[in-house]
């Protein structure tokens, strides 16, 4: 361990992701202007390196002359939030599922797998929009949304390890000697999954930042006034032709951060769970 | 051998009849449907029979049976919206949306089989790096931001091809490229290992050995045989374009399912709604169901054991 636990860590991918993290965690208080501040008289303001713009709006302003930083810094809020409490809930809800049916196998497995099988034929987006319909969008239904699409993937998953974990030595002298099985979950299965837990959860990052910003984008997520990269995008799309900016920089903000964290997911998942590469 | 296909059968009935329960219960969730069908000002009496007429009166589970035995016959009731019924909307659109699904897939297969020949061929190389780099791009790009990019550049900027519409070859560019973006970067890891497995093979250093020119062997005798993982994930790959349909049609105003159905959710047009995904989900557990048999024919240890 020591140092060689350090070796290779993407430090560029990181550097972005504790960007987001502080932008996330810093709030109002962090940006260079109110992010629903309106200033018609700098509509349309092009970015710095553009004739007509300056450092006062480094990305340059919207179509309501909304500085677009400040609005990129203030939508990471949302994609964090999200993407904390659908990974927290997807994560365990698919762990508990998958532990469960991986462990007592039998009808209790073909009764759960089935269950993972028909989630799963119903498209996530699809059943966004069907949510999304009978309840408010929002955030809570956008998180929704998430968990019902990605609890499956982590079951099926966590399900094949604890099927291999199961036949070892010391779960069967655990329960010979007496152990109860909530005592077998907590102490001795859950301590070998979790490298896998961890990896999982690292690699959905990115998928769930993306998904997030679809659902906004149609509509279906995050609404006005919160602040979202995927609403500031589908507010750009009606001025595409007047500001090329506004269209472009909320996506590169998108890109940034899934790439950073699929890039650390990976370096993660080759430390921790090299056997999840088919992943 | 036909127990395997039956089998598999069955379990793709299940999984539908297992979709259409989520759809039935979601969207009574949204509330009492009586009160999107009666006027706002409808006398007590006037709900409690329409409740009656319609079955709403008994218990869910009877009730489901009812939304099922019409769904099974085609009938989802008729869109509040356009006010035809919501299958035929949905028929209707679908052409629209398996031209432009077919058209996206082409476009990643066409990408996603030279380069991941060419990385194989020369791993390590240029192609390989490069081919990493946009796969790595590419997962993390949206569908819809591809597709404003592409319309940004070469709707607006160069003015070379159209930004919306349907109906011709120019205006399937664009929404195509968008949708089979995304995918491009896993088919091609899919062609890259199964490339470099078979060029390690025996059959191919004996073509090697015989003075095969090596144009012949990548392209004819290697790749017909690394084709094989590819071509049975393309049902998977089908099914996940009709997903993303829903986002680039709405994009390019692309007159198919994917639009009509999240137009049918902001006017809280249920039945278009409940037609729509169920028919999506119908098409994928298909186009699923039809990678598991074909791999049940390529690969005998699939059907015969679990």
């Amino acid at each position: 361990m020591g140092a060689s636990m350090f070796r290779g860590v993407p430090w560029l991918p990181l550097l972005v992701i504790a960007a987001v993290g502080v932008c996330a965690a810093g709030g109002e208080a962090i940006l260079p202007f109110d992010a629903n501040e309106l200033d018609l008289g700098i509509a349309f303001k092009p970015p710095f390196w553009l004739a007509g713009g300056d450092m006062t709006n480094p990305l340059g302003a919207d179509n309501l002359g909304r500085d677009i930083l400040s609005r990129i810094m203030a939508g990471s809020r949302v994609s964090v939030i999200v993407a904390f409490y659908a990974i927290l809930f997807s994560g365990g809800i698919g762990a508990v599922i998958g532990m469960i049916a991986g462990y007592f196998g039998g009808w209790v497995d073909t009764l759960l797998m089935r269950l993972i099988e028909i989630q799963q034929s119903v498209p996530s987006i699809a059943l966004a929009l069907i949510l999304a319909a009978a309840l408010e969008p929002g955030l809570s239904t956008v998180v929704v949304v998430i968990v019902l699409t990605y609890w499956a993937w982590y079951a099926r998953i966590i399900r094949g390890e604890i099927m291999a974990l199961k036949g070892r030595d010391y779960i069967a002298f655990a329960r010979v000697a007496g152990v109860g099985t909530p005592t077998i979950f907590v102490r001795h299965l859950l301590p070998n999954i979790f490298n896998t837990l961890v990896v999982l959860a690292t690699l959905q990052v990115g998928q769930v930042i993306l998904f997030e910003a679809s659902l906004s984008f149609l509509g279906l997520g995050i609404q006005q006034p919160d602040i979202s990269w995927g609403l500031m995008l589908a507010d750009a799309r009606q001025y595409i032709t007047n500001a090329w900016w506004a269209i472009t920089m909320p996506g590169i903000a998108i890109m940034l951060t899934c790439l950073s964290s699929n890039i650390f997911g990976d370096w993660l998942r080759d430390r921790l769970d090299p056997q999840l590469r088919q992943l | 051998m036909s127990g395997f296909f039956i089998r598999r059968l069955l379990q793709g009935v299940i999984s539908i009849i297992g979709a259409s329960m989520i759809i039935f219960v979601i969207s009574r969730l949204s509330g009492d449907p009586i009160l999107m069908l009666l006027p706002n000002d409808a006398p007590t009496s006037m709900i409690e029979e329409t409740r009656r007429n319609l079955g709403l009166d008994r218990p869910l589970w009877v009730q489901y049976l009812i939304f099922a035995q019409n769904a099974l016959v085609g009938d989802f009731g008729n869109s509040y919206r356009w006010k035809m019924p919501a299958l035929k909307l949905i028929l209707d659109r679908l052409p629209a949306t398996i031209e432009l699904a077919m058209c996206g897939l082409l476009f990643s297969v066409a990408v996603a089989v030279p380069v991941g020949v060419m990385s194989a061929v020369h791993r390590g190389g240029w192609i390989d790096r490069i081919g990493r780099v946009f796969a790595m791009l590419g997962q993390a790009m949206p569908a819809f931001w591809v597709g404003l990019l592409l319309i940004l550049v070469f709707a607006i900027k160069l003015n070379w091809l159209p930004a919306f519409g349907h109906g011709s070859w120019s205006q399937l560019v664009l929404p195509a490229i968008s949708l089979g973006w995304y995918p491009v970067a896993a088919q091609t890891r899919i062609v890259r290992s199964a490339m470099l497995d078979v060029l390690d093979s025996d059959h191919i250093r004996l073509s090697r050995a015989l003075g095969t020119p090596e144009r012949l062997i990548i392209w004819k005798y290697a790749l017909r045989n690394a084709a094989v993982p590819l071509l049975t994930m393309l049902g998977v790959y089908f099914a996940a374009m009709l997903g993303g349909a829903f986002v680039v049609e709405t994009i390019f105003a692309w007159p198919g399912v994917g639009r009509t159905v999240v137009e049918a959710v902001f006017a809280r047009d249920f039945p278009v709604v409940q037609a729509g995904v169920l028919f999506t989900s119908i098409l994928f557990v298909m186009s699923n169901l039809l990678v598991d048999l074909s791999y049940g024919l390529v690969d005998p240890r699939i059907r015969n054991g679990r």
